[in-house]
């Protein structure tokens, strides 16, 4: 049994110390400290795990030079302000804060430590020790999409989503237009759940937009949950962040997986060099991040060659979903046949293409 | 033997404050038994969640910032449970406030001068007690449960936090996000110490308590409230009057906890999200109790209370366990408090009986 005693109070305040005081001592000066914010648990098997996933690839590469520490189950709100400032207090020389939501805190946080590096996923504010960087999750959804549109019976496709940004307007695009390529008739029905991780709402959702008629459901928000119902019901759906086929071996299609490792050794590396500058990075399936997890064999041989066929286009960078014509959902056409979007247009995009139709 | 309770003449003052204590203590030590046996490193994870925010220095903001909503809210519950009214909607009291503090901010506009701060809390405040006073009227009129619409009322606020900051006060910068835009500088109330986040509403936390103590303890409002409380037979005979108690109680709740929202809307959070509601409104609950519903005990649990929030977000990168298991503290205090609340009014003897008896009794069971 352990008491509370003299010593071990001791060694609280020498820790506290410490704490206080970091960089003087000799052991914190031996390896660089690398900090974490993380929106859910790593144990939602998705996005939160993708990127525990990327911090390990650092402890693996980097081990010797660099500790990465990590704070779980941050909420999107200003009380992630302390939770940040805490980690550059406890002598974090970069910070990574992998969320959206994340964005002002991080820069309220990064003006206070301008000697502190600051990466803030998915967000568009930078600083000078501020840098952004994201995936485009749209090209895989574009693979998603043409998978669904060739599979469904209904031709009605679900996808529940999170909030109305830009990375989520992206997807949803993405998969409608990839889907109508394969069947021009199929229509996408919107579920917006404002959250990114609550397994029972999700599930909820789920269950909503199979009664809409929708036969397979692609999420964007980061629990298995909505594949473990469409298991039950015999339906299919997607991964989402990760390979969550063990959730789902039957349901689950294949799976948007998000590799953060190379970003985050490059990052970590630059930073051991003294050679991190502040940077806006937009990587896809051309650099690595986005993969398609393995096909389940249930998609039949032609799907998959259509399936390979865009991933190889995005691959070689000869492929891109958001080429016009472009209609919204009033059949307003925003881009013109031949252009491309540009990323300014995909980084603040607010409008869903025809076909969408909001289920909320 | 067996463990026998006796009615004390009257109760018992040292257990009055020693069973805080108690209960503070107790819950240290049974969690560091249960985070050994599951494999946690037990005295580690107690040491951070109850003493690492006091002793390092640089968090002791963090516990002043988190401290001022509970001990706020705390005050306005406790007159309420003193006079048996139960709110436990604070929470939605809280979300309102800030909500109406919010509205004031929008309709003022960006540009809007600094005094605008002062209609912005009153707005605060006044929406609280608004809000409170639902329960107040459906319990007078119909005397409604006030535990069942206080609670209720908190699932609607949550609804029409969504509705304003996913619809008309969305901000227009925010790419969609649903929140209202920042608050503009002017308009977030000063920081009481250049350099920290610790700002008047703490402050305002500090001098409430002693104000309440004033009131509760000198004023005929004060005795009226007690005397409800404790023998509402007598308050009639004497001539108080009950409705005006649960009018007093709800309104003084409700716009404590509006007060709270409007503070850490413009003192702390700036932006109304979705992540608003965080739970201050329950946990003030807790803060009431642990400071046996005196003012200044509010002001000593708040403090207690705030401590394990920020301790718990220490431990989740020290020991890796998860932000919540702060709340599992946090209940297991409130348990040992209500639990030992019996202690107060009663004495434990232990009284020896028979050993024959005694296991003819086992074997019946």
């Amino acid at each position: 049994m352990t008491t509370l005693n003299r010593r071990s109070l001791m060694k609280a305040v020498g820790a506290a110390a410490t704490l206080s005081l970091v960089g003087t001592t000799a052991h914190a000066a031996d390896k660089v400290k690398i900090g974490f914010i993380f929106l859910g648990p790593i144990g939602d098997y998705g996005w939160t795990w993708a990127h525990n996933k990327g911090r390990e690839a650092i402890d693996a590469a980097l081990g010797d030079k660099v500790e990465t520490i990590y704070v779980e189950n941050v909420l999107e709100d200003a009380s992630a302000i302390p939770v940040i400032r805490d980690l550059a207090q406890q002598g974090c020389k970069l910070i990574f804060t992998t969320s959206y939501g994340f964005m002002d805190q991080t820069l309220t946080v990064a003006a206070e430590f301008p000697d502190v590096k600051f990466e803030h996923c998915t967000g568009f504010k930078r600083a000078d020790n501020v840098s952004t960087y994201n995936s485009k999750f749209h090209e895989g959804r574009a693979v998603l999409g043409t998978i669904a549109g060739k599979m469904s019976k209904s031709g009605t496709l679900g996808y529940l989503g999170s909030y109305k940004v830009p990375e989520v307007v992206l997807g949803v695009n993405a998969f409608a237009l990839a889907a109508q390529k394969q069947n021009p008739a199929a229509t996408v029905k919107l579920v917006l759940i404002d959250s990114w991780f609550d397994p029972p709402k999700e599930a909820a959702a789920t269950e909503t937009l199979i009664n809409l008629g929708c036969d397979i459901v692609t999420t964007h928000t980061d629990s298995p949950g909505p594949l473990q119902i469409l298991e039950q019901k015999g339906l299919y759906g997607f991964g989402q962040g990760a390979d969550m086929s063990a959730f789902a071996p039957t349901a689950h299609l294949t799976a948007i997986e998000d590799i953060w490792g190379p970003y985050y050794v490059a990052r970590a590396q630059a930073l051991v060099d003294g050679t991190w500058t502040s940077a806006d990075t937009w990587d896809g399936m051309k650099e690595g991040t986005v993969v398609i997890a393995p096909y389940n064999p249930a998609i039949p041989a032609d799907v998959v060659a259509l399936a390979d066929e865009i991933k190889a286009g995005y691959v070689a960078g000869t492929y891109d979903i958001f080429t016009g014509p472009i209609f919204d959902q009033d059949g307003v056409e925003k881009v013109k046949a031949g252009e491309v979007m540009g990323l300014e247009q995909l980084a603040t995009i607010d409008w869903f293409v025809k076909g969408v139709e909001s289920a909320s | 033997m067996r463990i026998k309770l006796e009615k004390r003449p009257a109760p018992s003052t040292f257990m009055l404050i020693a069973t805080p204590i108690a209960s503070v203590l107790l819950t240290m030590l049974i969690g560091m038994l249960v985070f050994d046996a599951i494999g946690i490193d037990g005295q580690r994870a107690v040491v951070d969640i109850f003493l690492t925010p006091i002793l390092a220095s640089y968090k002791w903001q963090d516990v002043a910032v988190k401290a001022a909503p509970l001990i706020i809210i705390a005050l306005g519950l406790s007159i309420g449970n003193r006079a048996q009214i139960w709110n436990i909607g604070a929470e939605g009291q809280y979300v309102i406030g800030a909500l109406c503090a919010a509205g004031v901010g929008i309709a003022a506009g960006p540009d809007a001068p600094a005094i605008t701060l002062i209609p912005m809390i009153l707005a605060g405040i006044i929406g609280g007690a608004a809000w409170a006073a639902i329960p107040a009227l459906l319990k007078i009129r119909w005397d409604v449960n006030e535990n069942l619409t206080t609670l209720m009322l908190t699932y609607v606020s949550f609804q029409v936090l969504g509705y304003l900051v996913g619809g008309p006060w969305k901000d227009t910068n925010g790419r969609n996000f649903p929140a209202t835009a920042p608050l503009p500088e002017q308009l977030t109330l000063p920081i009481l110490f250049q350099g920290s986040t610790v700002h008047l509403g703490v402050a305002i936390a500090l001098i409430l308590p002693f104000i309440f103590w004033l009131i509760m303890s000198k004023s005929v409002f004060g005795f009226q409230i007690r005397v409800v409380g404790s023998a509402p037979h007598a308050a009639r005979h004497g001539g108080f009057d009950a409705k005006q108690t649960i009018w007093a109680a709800l309104l003084i709740g409700g716009g404590m906890a509006g007060l709270a929202g409007a503070l850490e809307f413009t003192g702390s959070l700036k932006a109304v999200n979705l992540g608003f509601p965080s739970g201050y409104g329950f946990t003030a609950i807790i803060v009431a109790f642990l400071g046996r519903l005196n003012p200044i005990g509010c002001l000593i649990a708040g403090i207690v209370l705030a401590i394990t929030y920020v301790g718990g977000q220490v431990a989740q990168t020290t020991v890796h366990i998860p932000n919540s298991t702060a709340g599992i503290f946090q209940a297991m205090m409130l348990f040992f408090i209500l639990a030992s609340d019996i202690l107060i009014r009663y004495r434990v003897r232990f009284i020896p009986t028979k050993p024959a008896i005694a296991d003819k009794k086992e074997a019946r069971v």
